[in-house]
């Protein structure tokens, strides 16, 4: 029986061990190492500042069609400077969702395809994926756009922020032998500076994507921390029930 | 139910409410519905581990049932709404996320302590004379749960929502002559769409539902007409206590049974609530990523596959090669990996109910039945390449993907389990050992 | 010799340690309905729907009345005429209940005007008695159905009952109070109807 058991344990154990690890994307094939931007949803003003930029620079494309301007207090801001700051269009409601003015048809027409909507992109890609995605662009002439990027191979969007990170090519730095076959490996190497430097640019794009993860699910953090005090109860619980458990079973013989 | 008059009972406890139970149970089966089911249903004293489960499936079936009415409050089952009215619960309904995290959850612990609860019967003969009847009801409501699972999975209306949907109802299209046909009225349309989410939504929230709690109702009905098993296997109805006329190794329900019951769910509870507050996508196996993504029926996710709770049936699915042109083979194996659950009383020759006494032919064979369906269950998961192809040199099988040849072989395991059970549990009647006469732990 | 031996019981004892655990089952038993039943009280999306409502005062002639919906109620925005306005204290025999004792409305608006500007008047435009919306009559040379007495003011079609332009129910009629002020303020041009405002 117990050797049953245990057999039963490894096998599961070899099972989940399998599934549990590993960073890496596989798309298509090619796999890439995501980076960790250690996401915060703490840290307001890092949460801010990714609304601004999220607000300047992708809101213009995508749109966030489930997450209310409204929702942005519980990032610490107020109405008022939700307005001021971030709403940039007069009509817009306080009580309205982040949507763009960008037409369907046109997008289209002028991109290939339709900007996905990016109120659970976090949740999709997960925040290692945009964090790597986001500073993974390289110049590349072959693609409509002249941009492709390391995580996202013929992806249809430009490198919107290459003015703060400048421009990288990828260049072929030795040969590796993969599967029997001799494959190039690859660095992104910067060609062009833009106006940050790249430990800035990071900071930048951390801070955006902080700000993708909360708006993915702006419960998480009352989720967790309200998780501490169910589970405290529930350890309180417990005793209480298996003290009263005991107490009956001492008539069991 | 008797043919004269019944006679008031003496108030079971002082005061007034004494007094309001005297009054009901003149008029409703009170008292003798508490005694026959609680307070002197005597149950074995030797339950362990594996028996906290029919009362946590219990548990569960509850909560899904009160965390999917409140869902229903704020859910639109409309092609064009549904996606936008889960995540209108999970940002502007007060609390929505929990409820719906609840319900998730709940969903995957459900098939966790079922599957349990079906080990337990595997261990100790559960499924056993006179206890054929109760397995058969347990493994109804195993097909009831998982039509309900995946009728559900439907409703959130993402893309593994749509396209899971998609690759199951085209199994049906699979099978011979009438297969097409069979899709279409599946669907109520020629394609899945808003006929057919509103439809799965009628079946979830209600139909099976009431089918459901009517089976569990028949299921602890059919326990109870016969008793408990236990870990030992033998039976506490043998050996009545002359003075009190109830079995010597047997206890009420009430109050020992109820009183553990309730340690056992708050365990449950802990670790349930673990997962809701801090883990609810439980690494994408509880809330799959591709599905925060609205349907898109112009676009296929690159990896579809179903729930974990599925996922053993799935890869014995894809395991199943293509014979005469027909896919339906695959279906049919699968279907069949359900169906035999059935027939497993009349399979077992075996004398003794419970594994601590078997042969090591059954031990054997159990373990393998176990280790296959959770390997199975892995490769349902992972795609067929996970762990390459085989070398080309050799004959016939050069090439092919491993995880495909183990997934094949895995399944012969599995249905061995059954098929040839008729044979090695009556060889291993001579190295049974010999059961106990009372109970132990 | 059954599995049960009773002969070691402690009654207090257990009726203490049940009474004990039946307080931690009641504790967790409130703190799971509180999330049902909080579920239950509107959304965001239902509070944004009943959010302030804005209306430009500028955009309202002298003499005339806007409707505009607030919560799901119709309310009025009338410009009164100075006539209109000198009329509201030489009435108050007709009226039930001129002071605006019995009736909802701001501090702001007890008053012979019911209003915080004489002239704009803002009132729910439901009856008090049954809750149709009444219709606007001014008052007319020569006089209508209403009669010669007839103020100017509000008639609702359901159950005759009368009001002055300020909203104010006449004696002897079915409605039982004054038309209801909704709590508003004026921001700029705008007149913004919002009854969680503070103060109202």
């Amino acid at each position: 029986m117990r050797t049953m058991i245990r057999s039963i344990l490894v096998a599961a154990g070899v099972c989940l061990g399998g599934l549990v690890s590993g960073d890496a994307l596989a798309a298509g094939g090619t796999t890439v190492h995501l980076d960790n931007p250690h996401i915060n949803l703490k840290d307001e003003a890092s949460l801010q500042r990714g609304a601004q930029t999220f607000v300047t620079n992708c809101l213009n494309c995508h749109q966030a069609q489930f997450m209310r301007w409204g929702h942005l207090t519980q990032i610490g801001l107020t109405e008022d400077q939700i307005k001021a700051n971030l709403m940039f269009n007069p009509d817009a409601k306080f009580s309205d969702y982040m949507t763009s003015n960008l037409d369907a048809k046109d997008a289209k027409a002028w991109l290939g395809n339709v900007p996905p909507d990016l109120t659970l992109v976090a949740r999709v890609r997960g925040s290692d994926w945009l964090y790597t995605f986001l500073r993974s662009y390289y110049v590349d002439p072959s693609t409509p756009s002249g941009w492709n990027n390391a995580a996202f191979p013929n992806t249809a969007m430009p490198h919107v922020l290459h003015d703060f990170q400048g421009a990288m090519a990828k260049v072929v730095v030795g040969e590796k032998e993969s599967h029997g076959k001799k494959e190039a490996v690859t660095k992104l190497v910067m060609e062009r500076a833009g106006t940050m430097n790249p430990q800035q640019y990071d900071l930048y794009v951390r801070d955006l994507v902080n700000y993708l993860t909360f708006m993915g699910e702006p419960a998480r953090v009352k989720r967790t921390q309200m998780g501490v005090v169910v589970l405290l109860f529930l350890v309180v619980a417990f005793f209480a029930a298996l003290i009263v458990k005991r107490e009956y079973w001492k008539d069991v013989k | 139910m008797s043919n004269t008059i019944k006679q008031p009972i003496e108030p079971p406890i002082p005061g007034p409410a004494g007094k309001l139970i005297v009054w009901v149970d003149a008029r409703f089966p009170l008292m003798s519905l508490w005694k026959d089911h609680l307070s002197e249903y005597y149950a074995p004293k030797n339950f362990n581990f594996w028996y906290y489960f029919g009362s946590l499936a219990m548990l569960v079936l509850v909560m899904q049932i009160v965390t999917g009415i409140f869902l229903t409050m704020n859910y639109k089952p409309d092609a064009k709404t549904a996606f936008a009215s889960v995540e209108y619960i999970m940002r502007d309904v007060q609390w929505g996320w929990l409820i719906r995290y609840m319900h998730s959850t709940g969903a995957s612990m459900f098939f966790l302590v079922v599957y349990l609860h079906m080990m337990r019967a595997l261990l100790y003969g559960s499924y056993r004379k006179p206890r054929e009847l109760l397995w058969i009801f347990g493994c109804m409501i195993y097909l009831t749960l998982m039509a309900e699972a995946f009728f559900g999975y439907l409703l959130p209306w993402g893309q593994m929502s749509y396209w899971g949907a998609q690759v199951i109802i085209n199994l049906f299209a699979a099978v011979p002559i009438i297969g097409p046909d069979l899709a279409v009225w599946i669907r109520g349309d020629f394609n899945i769409g808003d006929a057919t989410l509103n439809r799965f939504f009628a079946f979830h929230v209600i139909a099976l539902p009431l089918v459901l709690l009517g089976l569990v109702a028949a299921h602890i009905m059919a326990l109870h007409e016969v008793g408990s098993n236990n870990p030992d296997g033998i039976d506490i109805k043998k050996d009545i206590d002359p003075k009190t006329g109830t079995p010597r190794d047997g206890i009420p329900f009430h109050p020992y049974y109820t009183v553990k019951d309730i340690v056992g769910v708050v365990v449950f509870l802990a670790l349930f609530s673990a997962i809701v507050f801090f883990a609810p996508e439980m690494g994408g196996f509880f809330l799959e990523a591709p599905n925060f993504v609205q349907a898109d029926p112009l676009q296929t996710p690159a990896h579809i596959a179903p729930v974990w709770y599925f996922t053993p049936f799935y890869a014995m699915l894809r395991a199943v090669p293509s014979f005469l042109g027909s896919q339906f083979w695959g279906v049919a194996v699968m279907g069949a990996a359900t169906l035999i659950l059935f027939v497993l009383p009349w399979l077992d020759r075996g004398k003794v109910r419970s594994i601590r006494y078997r042969g090591p032919l059954f031990k054997r064979f159990l373990a393998a039945f176990v280790i296959s369906f959770l390997v199975l269950g892995y490769l349902g998961v992972v795609p067929t390449t996970v762990w390459g192809q085989l070398p080309k040199a050799l004959p016939l099988i050069g090439g092919d993907d491993l995880a495909t040849w183990a997934a094949r072989v895995l399944t012969i395991i599995y249905f061995a389990f059954f098929i040839l059970m008729p044979w090695y549990s009556k060889k291993d009647i001579p190295n049974e050992k010999p059961e106990p006469t009372r109970v132990t732990y | 010799m059954s599995a049960i031996a009773l002969n070691e019981v402690d009654p207090k004892k257990r009726r203490t340690l049940v009474i004990g655990g039946s307080v931690v089952g009641a504790v967790a038993g409130v703190a799971v309905a509180v999330p049902f039943i909080g579920s239950m009280f509107p959304s965001d999306r239902a509070k944004a729907a009943g959010g302030p409502v804005l209306y430009s005062v500028d955009k309202v002639e002298p003499g005339q009345l806007v409707t505009v919906e607030y919560r799901g109620a119709p309310h009025w925005i009338v410009r009164r005429t100075p006539e209109m306005v000198a009329e509201l204290t030489k009435h108050d025999q007709l009226l039930a209940d001129p002071g605006s004792e019995a009736s909802k409305q701001p501090a702001t608006a007890k008053n012979a005007n019911r209003s915080i500007r004489p002239d704009i008047l803002v009132l729910k435009a439901v009856c008090t008695h049954l809750g149709c919306v009444p219709s606007f009559r001014k008052k007319v040379v020569p006089a209508d159905d209403l009669g010669e007495d007839w103020p100017g003011g509000f008639f609702c079609p359901c159950h005759q009952s009368k009001f002055d332009m300020s909203g104010r129910v006449f004696k002897g009629m079915p409605a039982p109070t004054n038309l209801e002020v909704t709590a508003y303020r004026f921001d700029g041009d705008n007149i913004v109807i919002d009854a969680d405002a503070k103060g109202a």
